[in-house]
């Protein structure tokens, strides 16, 4: 334990910090050249939507099966309440989607008719289908943990990719050239 | 105006470090020595120039100048003074002008009040610190100048993000700060003992006050943070092995280690090289820690000011500074001529002991804070926390500990524990010893869901507290030294922080309840009841504040305020906890939100003891505050002592 031991020997263990560091220092090097995507993505990216046959949620629309995701065509999947502000607040980059002719599902968590109309009635209504979730087992059953969320759903019925808070106006592009990629999957596979 | 100013005085600073170095340097070979006596006097120019310089960014920020880009980014005219003056401070830029100003100063004072080192050892140090300095100097003056002006001022600053926006925030940042970038001094301490070969107690003495003083600072430092992590944040924990905890944790680690090796070095003439190593490791993992949150390597809560190509630079400097440091480590120290031996048996065998455990114990850190950079590099995802962590660093920190309360006892140089002797010594520790194996199987026959590591936490803090009063035991207690005190107090800090970690995790109640108003539950010994829940409204924000009323064990009740906050601009959300702190512990309530059907989701913590972990580290900074302040004045007064010889000589004529 004295260092009259380290005499004898040759004092290899001098050069232990300049090589932990010289490593440290590539590994840092390393990351700053690449860095790395931080994002997680879904597990459930890849995998097909599970079955299930949701009720209509509105008068006006029908409700919502997985088979209506076996077109051949892409769509996206709104995952939205009439109690959740945000879900307000993207209403019109949605109703730009749906202009842009892509087709809009929606799924209703929670929510009651009558404020579901109510707040379709505010907030215009892009939605081709709305199915209603009350139990959250649709929501649950794709990998969403809360409102809003936005997948695209391949022509086969495989979620492609999963937006999770509300759409931005500049996150439309992305959406669309995501149902675009979606697209060319899907009807390839 | 005063933005010229400030960075005209901060140019010229960054000119005088190049001529406190090239001077220093100069003056080192033979024909040089005519120019060591410009070294301190410039040291002295260099850190009142850029302390001109941070003075006018605090005025800056105290007027709030909206022409500059700093303030309108960090500033705001309606912000009370008092974070008018941390948002100095409070973003990249400020930052890094408080940290080269930190750096200049300390190396003024030590060029003013340093007469004990060779003066060859103390020129190669200022050069040292110079050397350190003017990368960051470069830093600021081409990739981060704090005093750039907008070309129209703007008509209102953006504020300051609201969770800073606290009156412990406002100071945890500089007093982590002071305690790095002290480590800065004896980093350079180290480089110029190098420089000259001249290792000995000559330059631990002068050394040891400068790692005490950083060392107090990283333990308040830390100790702040982690209270303020606990009270702030709603999550109900004080530590999360977060990438920016473990940064601030291991130049700790690397400077407790340093402290205790620079007494070895400073009183017995052992220990040389390894104190040269920790001297330069200690500072170089505050540089690491500084990159590692600048840069946006790791994903933290902290990662303030991400950008990488500051990062490049920062790196750039690691790079320079360790790496040169490093390799003049491993170039001379095979050269520093051995220290006195000592034996097995004996105080510094006992401090090596604990060394090399503390280095474990950052190893470990250091290797669970990078882990996700390396499988990241192969494409894997991990993160590493409390699992790894805790039985990792347990392994080496128990086997310390237990020295811990036998090295104090020991004798320098050579013991022998038999005779008269060792019942002198071994009997105190065997009551000890006896009072941690009582309580660790007491603990396995009351309450025998308690895990490993904290029941033996709890066993070893038992017994590391009285044996940390040993070295008390026999001595005049007027008489005994203020070091003495010191180490006293913060080993004993150490056993009481111990006792509240393992303690909160322990015996931590923990109930989420979702509860209407006027409901009542039991939490541990708490009856606690949702009585009100009431909006209010803040100059930025408005919350819901509930209104609880807790009773402990039938006592009279006391009422809590927890708060939900939203903040408005920028922004976000807060969970204000409310925290009800009694001898034995504390209750902890956090108002959540409200489900669907009304009710609220409260959060409920009964923690006993877990004040202690603050209270311990509160110790163990007055402990070092304690032994600096016992070597600061026996240096005052040999100083005196020196000046009476010296007037007494020149009267006599000699």
């Amino acid at each position: 334990m004295s260092e009259g031991t380290e005499r004898s020997r040759p004092r290899l263990g001098l050069w232990l910090p300049l090589v932990i560091f010289a490593g440290l220092f590539a590994l840092f090097v390393h990351r700053l050249t690449s860095p790395v995507d931080t994002n997680v993505v879904s597990a459930f990216v890849g995998n097909p939507l599970p079955q299930f046959d949701l009720p209509a949620a509105a008068s006006d629309r029908p409700g919502l099966a997985t088979r209506a995701f076996r077109t051949g065509k892409p769509k996206l999947l709104n995952v939205f309440a009439s109690w959740c502000v945000p879900c307000a607040a993207e209403a019109p980059q949605l109703a730009t989607l749906a202009q842009a002719g892509v087709e809009v599902d929606g799924v209703a968590i929670h929510d009651r008719p009558d404020d579901l109309a109510r707040f379709l009635a505010a907030n215009g209504n892009p939605y081709a289908a709305i199915g209603r979730d009350d139990e959250r087992k649709v929501q649950l059953a794709i990998g969403s943990s809360g409102v809003p969320e936005t997948y695209v759903i391949d022509g086969q019925g495989v979620i492609r990719y999963q937006h999770i808070g509300d759409i931005r106006a500049e996150d439309v592009p992305m959406l669309l050239n995501r149902l675009k990629q979606a697209g060319a999957k899907g009807a390839g596979s | 105006m005063i933005a010229e100013i400030g960075l005209a005085v901060l140019w010229l600073a960054a000119a005088l470090a190049v001529l406190q170095l090239v001077v220093g340097g100069l003056s080192l070979r033979p024909e040089g020595r005519v120019l060591a006596a410009l070294v301190r006097p410039v040291a002295v120019m260099q850190g009142v120039l850029v302390l001109a310089a941070f003075a006018a960014l605090i005025m800056l920020f105290v007027t709030t100048d909206l022409s500059v880009k700093l303030v309108v980014e960090n500033s705001h005219s309606a912000k009370p003074l008092i974070f008018k003056i941390a948002g100095t401070w409070g973003n990249h830029e400020g930052s890094m002008l408080m940290w080269v100003t930190i750096m200049a100063v300390a190396g003024a004072f030590v060029a003013v009040i340093e007469r004990r080192l060779d003066e060859a050892t103390l020129i190669a140090t200022l050069a040292g610190q110079a050397f350190i300095s003017l990368g960051f100097y470069a830093f600021l003056l081409f990739a981060s100048n704090p005093f750039a002006r907008l070309a129209q001022p703007a008509d209102e600053g953006q504020g300051l993000n609201p969770l800073l926006q606290d009156v412990g925030l406002a100071f945890h940042p500089p007093t982590l700060y002071v305690g790095y970038v002290g480590l800065s001094i004896a980093f350079s301490f180290a480089i110029g003992a190098l420089v000259t070969r001249n290792v000995g107690p000559g330059f631990a003495r002068a050394m040891r006050p400068w790692v005490l003083g950083a060392w107090i600072f990283l333990t308040l430092g830390i100790t702040a943070g982690s209270y303020w992590a606990y009270y702030t944040l709603g999550w109900g924990g004080w530590w999360f092995w977060d990438p920016v905890e473990n940064a601030s944790l291991m130049p700790w680690l690397a400077a407790t280690a340093l402290l205790h090796s620079v007494s070895v070095l400073a009183s017995r003439d052992a220990l040389r090289t390894w104190t040269v190593m920790l001297g330069v490791v200690a500072f170089s993992m505050s540089m690491v820690g500084t990159f590692l949150v600048r840069s946006g390597i790791l994903t933290s809560v902290h990662a303030f000011a991400v950008d990488p190509q500051r990062g490049a630079f920062i790196l750039a400097l690691l790079a320079i500074d360790i790496g040169g440091a490093l390799a003049l480590f491993t170039w001379r120290a095979g050269t520093v001529t051995e220290g006195k031996r000592f034996a097995f048996v004996s105080r510094e065998a006992a401090l090596v002991f604990n060394n090399v455990m503390l280095s474990g114990i950052l190893g470990i850190v250091l290797i669970g804070t990078l882990y996700p950079l390396v499988t990241e590099a192969y494409g894997v995802k991990v993160s590493v926390g409390a699992p790894y962590f805790n039985p990792a660093a347990a392994m080496f920190a128990f086997p310390m500990f237990v020295v811990m309360s036998v090295g104090p006892l020991l004798r320098w140089r050579h013991d022998r524990l038999t005779g008269e002797r060792g019942a002198r010594v071994a009997w105190p520790l065997l009551v000890c010893a006896a009072i941690t194996l009582s309580v660790l199987v007491g603990l396995e026959l009351v309450a025998h869901h308690i895990t490993l590591l904290p029941a033996l936490g709890l066993a070893i803090a038992s017994g590391l507290f009285p044996a940390s009063m040993l070295p008390l035991v026999g001595r005049n207690l007027r008489r005994t030294p203020l070091p003495v005190w010191g180490m006293v107090v913060a080993h004993a800090g150490i056993a009481v922080a111990l006792f509240g970690m393992a303690s909160e995790s322990a015996f931590s109640v923990e109930r989420l309840a979702a509860m209407t108003v006027g409901e009542t539950r039991d939490v541990g010994p708490w009856q606690v009841k949702l009585a009100s829940i009431m909006p209010v409204a803040g100059p930025n924000w408005t919350a819901l504040e509930a209104t609880v009323a807790i009773r402990y064990a039938g006592a009279a009740p006391v009422e809590l305020h927890p708060k939900a906050e939203t903040f408005s601009n920028p922004p976000g959300t807060r969970n204000e906890s409310a925290l009800k702190t009694r001898w034995n512990g504390q209750l902890y309530v956090v108002l959540g939100e409200q489900a669907t059907d009304g009710r609220w989701q409260m959060r409920f913590w009964w923690k006993p003891f877990v004040p202690l972990i603050w209270l311990g580290g509160a110790m163990v900074g007055i402990g070092g505050a304690l032994a600096l302040l016992g070597r600061v004045l026996t240096d005052i007064r040999r100083l005196v002592a020196k000046d009476k010889i010296a007037y007494r000589r020149m009267r006599q004529g000699r």
